[in-house]
C-alpha cells in the first residue's frame, strides 16, 4: 500500500514535469469548427510547427458548432465558412478574417457528356433548382449546347441534407441569378429546398449525382478534381462559359474589390472578369478581440502568420486558393488594431 | 443465505472417508462404521446450521448492510433521475419553438431556416411512415423465421440461424446506413424502382405511390433498410415466446391430428399473441429512433411526398443533420429540441405499451 502511493506519487510528479517541458517547448492552440477548411489548417500545423512552435489541435465539427465555440470560448479561435454578421461579431466580441479561398463546382450525370462539356447559365441553374426546368432537353438548354446530344432525361437535383457552407455558396450565388431564388429561398447553410434529394456530406453528394442518371449536384472543387467529377462549365458575369479551375479560381479572387469590405465578409460570387470562376468563397477564422490569455491569441495569430507567409504552396497542393497578398497584409494590420498579443 | 454461507457444505469431511478407510482397511465391522457415518451426517448438519445472524453481523461491519442498501437504491433512482432529467432538459430547450410557434408546431409542414419558419409535421410524417412500412415488411419475415426455428428446422440448425438472427441485431447502425448508401440505393435507383413504377403505371392508387424519379433514396428505401434492422428484435422476441408455449398443449394438438400450421395458427398464436405484439413494439421502438442509417439512404428533403419513392426525413435524421449548424439561442436549435422531445414522447408511448404487453406471458 505503502509503496503503491509512493509510486503514485512518482508518477503524478513525472506526469507534471512531462507537460511542463511540453508547455515550455511548445504552445497548444485549440480551434473549431469548418470542415471545409480542415485539412489546410491540419497541414500548416503540421509544416509549420517546428517554425511557429505551435502545436493546432483542429475538432472539424461543422461552422455553425465552431461559431457556438468561440461564442463560449471554449476554443481560441473558431472557424466559419459563412461570415458572420457584422452585429454579432461586436455582441460576441470578435474579430473575423478569412484564410484560404475554395470554389464550387456544377457536377453532372448525362450520359454521353463529358466533363467541362455542358454549358449553363446562373439563371439556368436556379430554373433548375427551382424546379421550372425539369428535363435536360429543356430548350433554354439546348439553346446554349448546340453542338451536343443532350439526352432526354429527367433532371434530379442533390443537394446537401447536411447543414454545410458550401450550401451557403451555393444559394447564394443562385439568390444573385434569380430574383425568384431570392425571394422563395434565400441562401443559408441549409434552405428550404423547393424539390430534389438530399444527400450527407460532399461524399454523399457526388455518390448521388453519380448514380442517378441525369442528376446534378455542387461539391466542393477539391473534392470534385480529386474524385474526377463530371463538371459543367458555367457563365460568368463577363458572359464567358468558364471550366471550374484553379486558374479560374485565382482569377476570381484577383478581380474582387477587397478595400470595400467591413470585417473581410466579401462575397466572392459572381465576380468581374471574363477568366473567372462565379462560384466561389473564403473561409474565415473568428478570434475574441477580449482574449482570456494574450499568450494563446498571440499564438494562433503566430500560426496563421506561418500559413500566410508559408503555406501557399501547401494550399495549392490542397486545391485551395491562397489570399492575395494584399489581403494578407490587411489581416496583420488588423490583428494589430483589434486583436491583443503580440506575435 | 448469505449469513449461513452455502447450504450443503459441510464443514467437516472427515468422518466419512475416517469410516470408509478403516472399513476398507477390516478394522471396523460393519456395522459400527455404519453408526459412525450416521454420527458424522448429523455433525455436519449441526455444522451448515445457520448461526445467530445478531452475532455475524455484530462482528462484521454494522453499517455494511445499509450502505449497500443505500447504494442500490441510488442506482435505481438515477436511473428515474436521469429519464427525467433527459425529458425536462429536452422539454426546456424546445419550449422557444413551442412559445413562437404553438400547438402549430406539431401540425406545420415548414422547414425553412432562412425565413425561420419551423414544423415538425415532415419529420413526425417521416419517422411514421417508415417504422409503419418496415414493420409491414420485417412482421411476416420475423414470424417465418420464429415459425421455421421453433417448429420445422432440424435440431442441427436452430442454434446457428439463431446466433445469425441474433448478430444482425449486433451490426452497428451506421454499418447499415452505409449499405444501403453504396449497395441497396444503386440497386433501387437503376433497377426495382424504374421496374416498380413501370409496372404500376397507370393503376389508380399504386401509380401515384410509387412514381417520381427513380433517385434510390427515398421512404421507401429507408423503410427497406429498417425493416432488416427490425427483423432480429421481432424474430428473437417471437422464437422466444413460441418456446414458451407448454409441449403438452400442442402434442395434444397434434394428438387430434392438426397439420404443424393448424398447432401455429389454433394454439401457438393465440396462446402468445400479446407477447407477440410486445415483440413488434420493440422493433417499431427501434425503428422510431434509429437515425444514422435512415439518414443515409431518405433523401433528406424537408417535405412530405406523395409517392414512397419520393425524399422525406425522420425526427432523428433531421436532428442529426441539423444539429452541427444550429447557432446557440437560434430558434432553430429550439425547434430541434422540441423535435427530439417529440421523438421522445413517442418512443415512450411505443415502449410503454409494448411493456404493457410483454408483462403478462413472458416475464415469468
Amino acid at each position: 500500500m505503502k509503496f503503491s502511493t509512493t509510486a503514485l506519487a512518482i508518477t503524478l510528479a513525472g506526469l507534471g514535469a512531462g507537460f511542463g517541458f511540453a508547455a515550455q517547448a511548445q504552445t497548444q492552440i485549440t480551434g473549431a469548427g469548418s470542415t471545409f477548411a480542415a485539412p489546410i489548417y491540419g497541414k500548416w500545423g503540421e509544416a509549420g510547427a517546428a517554425a511557429t512552435g505551435v502545436k493546432l489541435n483542429y475538432q472539424a465539427i461543422g461552422s455553425g458548432a465552431g461559431i457556438n465555440q468561440i461564442n463560449n470560448r471554449t476554443v481560441d479561435f473558431g472557424a466559419s465558412d459563412m461570415p458572420v454578421a457584422a452585429d454579432q461579431l461586436a455582441a460576441h466580441k470578435l474579430m473575423q478574417f478569412p484564410t484560404v479561398i475554395g470554389g464550387v463546382d456544377i457536377i453532372v450525370n448525362l450520359p454521353g457528356i463529358k466533363p467541362e462539356e455542358l454549358k449553363l447559365t446562373g439563371p439556368i441553374l436556379a430554373d433548375i433548382y427551382l424546379g421550372k426546368i425539369t428535363k435536360w432537353n429543356d430548350p433554354a438548354i439546348e439553346k446554349l449546347n448546340p453542338g451536343l446530344k443532350i439526352p432526354s432525361l429527367a433532371i434530379a437535383t442533390v443537394h446537401r441534407a447536411d447543414g454545410s457552407g458550401t450550401t451557403f455558396v451555393f444559394t447564394d450565388y443562385l439568390g444573385m441569378q434569380s430574383t425568384e431564388w431570392k425571394s422563395k429561398v434565400g441562401s443559408s447553410t441549409s434552405v428550404a429546398w423547393p424539390n430534389g434529394a438530399g444527400a450527407k456530406g460532399s461524399d454523399g453528394v457526388a455518390a448521388t449525382v453519380q448514380h442517378i442518371p441525369g442528376g446534378i449536384g455542387y461539391d466542393e472543387s477539391a473534392y470534385a478534381t480529386q474524385n474526377h467529377l463530371t463538371t459543367a462549365l458555367l457563365q460568368n458575369k463577363a458572359g464567358a462559359f468558364v471550366a471550374p479551375t484553379m486558374a479560374a479560381f485565382t482569377a476570381s479572387a484577383a478581380n474582387a474589390d477587397w478595400s470595400k469590405v467591413q470585417n473581410f465578409a466579401i462575397d466572392l460570387n459572381d465576380q468581374p472578369g471574363a477568366a473567372s470562376w462565379p462560384i466561389e468563397s473564403a473561409t474565415f477564422v473568428l478570434l475574441p478581440t477580449d482574449p482570456k490569455d494574450v499568450a494563446q491569441s498571440a499564438a494562433v495569430k503566430k500560426f496563421f502568420d506561418w500559413g500566410f507567409a508559408h503555406g501557399s504552396d501547401i494550399a495549392t497542393s490542397l486545391l485551395y486558393i491562397a489570399l492575395p497578398a494584399s489581403v494578407h497584409d490587411a489581416i496583420r494590420a488588423a490583428w494589430k488594431a483589434e486583436v491583443p498579443g503580440t506575435m | 443465505m448469505t449469513r449461513s454461507g452455502l447450504p450443503g457444505r459441510p464443514r467437516f469431511r472427515a468422518p466419512c472417508s475416517t469410516v470408509l478407510r478403516a472399513r476398507r482397511a477390516g478394522r471396523l465391522p460393519r456395522r459400527a462404521a455404519r453408526v459412525i457415518t450416521l454420527v458424522g451426517t448429523v455433525q455436519n448438519a449441526i455444522a451448515v446450521t445457520p448461526e445467530p445472524g445478531r452475532a455475524r453481523r455484530g462482528a462484521g461491519r454494522p453499517w455494511g448492510d445499509a450502505v449497500f442498501a443505500a447504494a442500490a437504491r441510488a442506482s435505481g433512482g438515477f436511473v428515474l433521475l436521469l429519464l427525467g432529467g433527459i425529458i425536462l432538459s429536452l422539454f426546456i430547450g424546445g419550449i422557444a419553438a413551442f412559445r413562437q410557434f404553438g400547438a402549430g408546431f406539431v401540425v406545420s409542414t415548414d422547414w425553412d431556416p432562412v425565413h425561420q419558419k419551423f414544423g415538425a409535421l415532415v419529420s413526425i410524417y417521416g419517422t411514421l411512415v417508415t417504422s409503419a412500412i418496415a414493420l409491414a415488411l420485417a412482421v411476416p419475415l420475423a414470424f417465418g423465421i420464429a415459425f421455421y426455428l421453433t417448429e420445422l428446422a432440424p435440431g442441427w440448425l436452430r442454434r446457428p440461424v439463431g446466433t445469425a438472427i441474433e448478430l444482425l441485431a449486433a451490426v452497428p447502425s451506421i454499418i447499415y446506413g452505409m449499405w444501403g448508401f453504396f449497395v441497396i440505393v444503386p440497386i433501387m435507383s437503376d433497377t426495382i424502382q424504374p421496374a416498380i413504377i413501370n409496372a404500376f403505371d397507370g393503376i389508380p392508387v399504386l401509380a401515384d405511390l410509387f412514381a417520381g424519379p427513380p433517385f434510390g433514396t427515398g421512404i421507401f428505401t429507408a423503410a427497406l433498410i429498417l425493416a432488416v434492422m427490425v427483423i432480429p428484435f421481432v424474430a428473437a422476441t417471437m422464437r422466444d415466446v413460441f418456446e414458451t408455449v407448454p409441449p403438452v398443449y400442442k402434442e395434444s394438438a397434434y394428438g387430434v391430428g392438426c397439420t404443424t400450421w393448424e398447432v401455429m395458427r389454433s394454439i401457438v398464436l393465440p396462446y402468445t399473441r400479446v407477447s407477440v405484439v410486445g415483440g413488434i413494439m420493440l422493433g417499431l421502438g427501434r425503428a422510431l429512433g434509429e437515425t444514422m442509417a435512415v439518414t443515409f439512404v431518405i433523401g433528406n428533403a424537408d417535405r412530405i411526398s406523395t409517392t414512397l419513392f419520393g425524399s422525406g426525413n425522420t425526427i432523428a435524421s433531421i436532428v442529426a443533420l441539423e444539429f452541427p449548424e444550429s447557432p446557440q439561442g437560434s430558434l432553430k436549435l429550439a425547434s430541434l429540441l422540441a423535435l427530439g422531445f417529440i421523438l421522445f414522447v413517442i418512443s415512450f408511448i411505443v415502449l410503454a405499451i409494448s411493456r404493457t404487453l410483454l408483462r403478462p406471458k413472458v416475464a415469468g
